[in-house]
């Protein structure tokens, strides 16, 4: 692995357990951008953006300056921060908030200057409540201090941020959902088209939604260029990313790295990522993106932290939350356990989603409680048809005849918490069908009992 | 039950005036009401509907859409596990299982002398120091389970787990935010380079 593996650039003041404070954020560059910005046009900020290749870091990496660019001409038109982050494995937006909450809030001012946007709104997951009160308070002292509000360091133009907050469901991560939450209702996720907020949004207004590490990274792209962030890193989206690493590793924890110049096998097993495997244990599988990323297995380890071949090989970046199972791990459990977590958090609008997912929890349940038949899988591969039909993207497997599937799949839901219910089901009884059987025959699971 | 007292009213009017539409304020609104009442009574619900000009019904949609508003009383603790992939791999369900015994109550139960309610919680983005709880949404990560007796005992006994304060069930954040302008030239584009 290269020498630069670990680059700070969202993580700079990570060192500084006060960095939340707004003088030590000051004293460390804080709203140098903000001032730099100012200074230029809006268009030359998102041109400076659009340069740096900037890409989204909620899941769906989609270029930050591109998605700018879809906005409506009209107004009013809005900024909206996703705080929202719950994808099962993802703890990069939560330590950013807490712990250098000024960096969300300066680069939310900078996008909503940039795009023209009259009004901001940070919307942080109802359940963090130390989020809340550092970007509260970070908002307060922004305000106090003429970084936030009227007259912005005296340059004339006046921006209102707006603490938003949730109250618990994982479907708000999905940007229209968020907008129809912070309108006051029911988080069901929007029909497209439009397939874009930019087009209507909040208030069917033109928005533009951004992930919290995504504006975190664009104060730092301010003060050193486009260019020298695109520079960094390789491939498809370069630059840097956190990633959230966790499960059975020895050291657990957010690492930021120019993911395309590692690979996964870095990340899990260099002794400043991952450490290895814990008691010297071997990789059974990992999930690279979050919970709603198809299985990887040894044969992806040498594969780089790159959006192209990654979902090339059948899974996906996403959140950068790389999730490590070790040889002991059951992987109808596991398996089960999130499929469990997408059935519960099915908003209930699409029917495959609502009775499919449930459905699913329930026969994998019955599985690992060894009340299982062998007729179940063929049922599992049904029910997981009617929510994404057609081929499912799997990691290849020479061995047995399998060669990859790409990324994504389709599916028939508006969104994609129900494929997401398929994604832990169809990984585990692809490559590890003999474990179900055995649990199956031997009326229960090999390695102890299942909680409900 | 209760309808906002006057010092909430005056709270909720001036979360409304953040919005540029009064329903917006709508789960700011609960989130008040469950800190004055300890739950979502009807009456609030009702109250909230007058305020951002919708039908009670739709409170009442909304209240039960999301899991952090209850619906009766609850302890005044809400002690959460998570048990979702990264919490498991590392001991949760065992935890858990560890919490029902000590409080003596299942999932969703309260202990008799209302002081503890146990709920099972997903990813709660603390995967890094996974097995995680939250007590009324204070987090404490790499959990075991002596260190959950430590903080069951520290909070039985009125003093701060593990030096960490823990406000009763439903208290808000006390940072006063900022008032965003009522001007209608904000609704508009600025320009400052001409």
């Amino acid at each position: 692995m290269t020498a630069t593996a670990r680059t700070s650039v969202v993580f700079a003041r990570m060192g500084d357990p006060e960095a939340h404070q707004l003088d030590r954020y000051v004293a460390t560059d804080g709203y140098e951008a903000l001032r730099r910005a100012l200074a230029m046009t809006p268009e030359q900020v998102h041109e400076t953006v659009t340069t740096a290749q900037l890409t989204g870091r909620g899941g769906a990496g989609f270029g930050t300056g591109q998605k700018w660019s879809l906005l409506a001409n009209t107004y009013p038109r809005y900024v909206v921060i996703n705080g929202d982050e719950s994808e099962p494995g993802t703890f990069k937006d939560r330590q950013i908030m807490e712990r250098d909450p000024h960096q969300v809030i300066e680069g939310a001012l900078i996008t909503a200057y940039a795009v023209r946007a009259t009004r901001v709104f940070l919307y942080v997951r109802g359940e963090m409540a130390l989020a809340q009160e550092r970007v509260g308070q970070a908002l307060a002292d922004a305000y106090a201090k003429g970084y936030a509000g009227d007259n912005i360091l005296g340059s004339g133009w006046s921006m209102d941020v707006v603490l938003h907050w949730g109250a618990g469901a994982y479907v708000v991560g999905e940007e229209t959902a968020l907008l129809e939450s912070l309108e006051g209702k029911r988080a069901f996720p929007r029909i497209k088209p439009p397939y874009f907020p930019a087009a209507k949004g909040l208030y069917q207004q033109p928005t533009v939604v951004n992930n919290v590490e995504t504006v975190a990274t664009i104060p730092w792209i301010i003060r050193n260029s486009g260019e020298t962030y695109a520079a960094l890193g390789a491939g498809r989206a370069p630059g840097t990313r956190i990633m959230c690493l966790s499960g059975h590793v020895n050291r657990p924890g957010n690492y930021e790295v120019e993911a395309a110049n590692i690979t996964f096998r870095d990340l899990l097993f260099d002794p400043s990522l991952g450490g290895g495997i814990r008691n010297g244990n071997q990789l059974k599988a990992f999930i690279p993106g979050g919970g709603s990323a198809p299985w990887f297995f040894e044969d992806q380890l040498d594969l780089p932290l790159d959006p192209g071949p990654v979902g090339a090989e059948g899974s996906m970046l996403g959140s950068g939350a790389v999730v490590v199972m070790d040889d002991t791990t059951c992987a109808v459990r596991a398996a089960w356990n999130l499929v469990r977590f997408y059935a519960h958090e099915s908003c209930g609008q699409c029917t495959p989603c609502r009775e499919g997912g449930s459905w699913l929890e329930k026969i994998m349940f019955r599985i690992e409680a060894g009340e299982g038949r062998l007729e179940d899988l063929d049922l599992l591969l049904d029910v997981g048809d009617t929510i994404a039909p057609g081929p499912f993207p799997h990691a290849s497997w020479p061995e047995k005849g399998l060669a990859a599937s790409p990324f994504p799949y389709k599916m028939t839901t508006i969104c994609f918490v129900g494929p997401s219910a398929v994604v832990p089901m169809h990984s585990a009884l692809t490559r590890f069908r003999e474990e179900f059987v055995e649990h199956i025959n031997h009326r229960g699971c090999p390695k102890g009992s299942a909680h409900r | 039950m209760a309808r906002l007292n006057p010092t909430n009213i005056e709270r909720a009017r001036e979360v409304i005036a953040r919005y540029p539409q009064p329903r917006s304020a709508m789960i700011p609104l609960l989130h008040l009401a469950q800190e004055q009442d300890g739950h979502i009574t009807d009456d609030a619900k009702a109250h909230i509907a007058e305020l951002v000009g919708v039908m009670p019904a739709e409170v009442h949609g909304v209240s039960t859409f999301y899991e952090m508003f209850k619906h009766e009383d609850v302890g005044r603790y809400l002690v959460g596990v998570c048990t979702n992939l990264s919490c498991m791999l590392l001991g949760a369900d065992e935890l858990l299982a560890h919490a029902e015994d000590k409080l003596g109550v299942k999932v969703g139960g309260t202990t008799p002398d209302g002081s503890f309610t146990l709920e099972q919680m997903q990813c709660l983005a603390a995967c890094g120091g996974a097995p995680c709880i939250q007590v009324n949404y204070r987090y404490f990560e790499n959990v075991t389970p002596e260190r959950f007796d430590g903080v069951i005992a520290a909070l039985s006994a009125g003093t701060d787990p593990e030096g960490q304060a823990v406000p009763p069930h439903g208290t808000l954040s006390r940072v006063s935010l900022p008032h965003p302008s009522t001007d209608a030239d904000r609704e508009r584009p600025q320009e400052i380079h001409s």
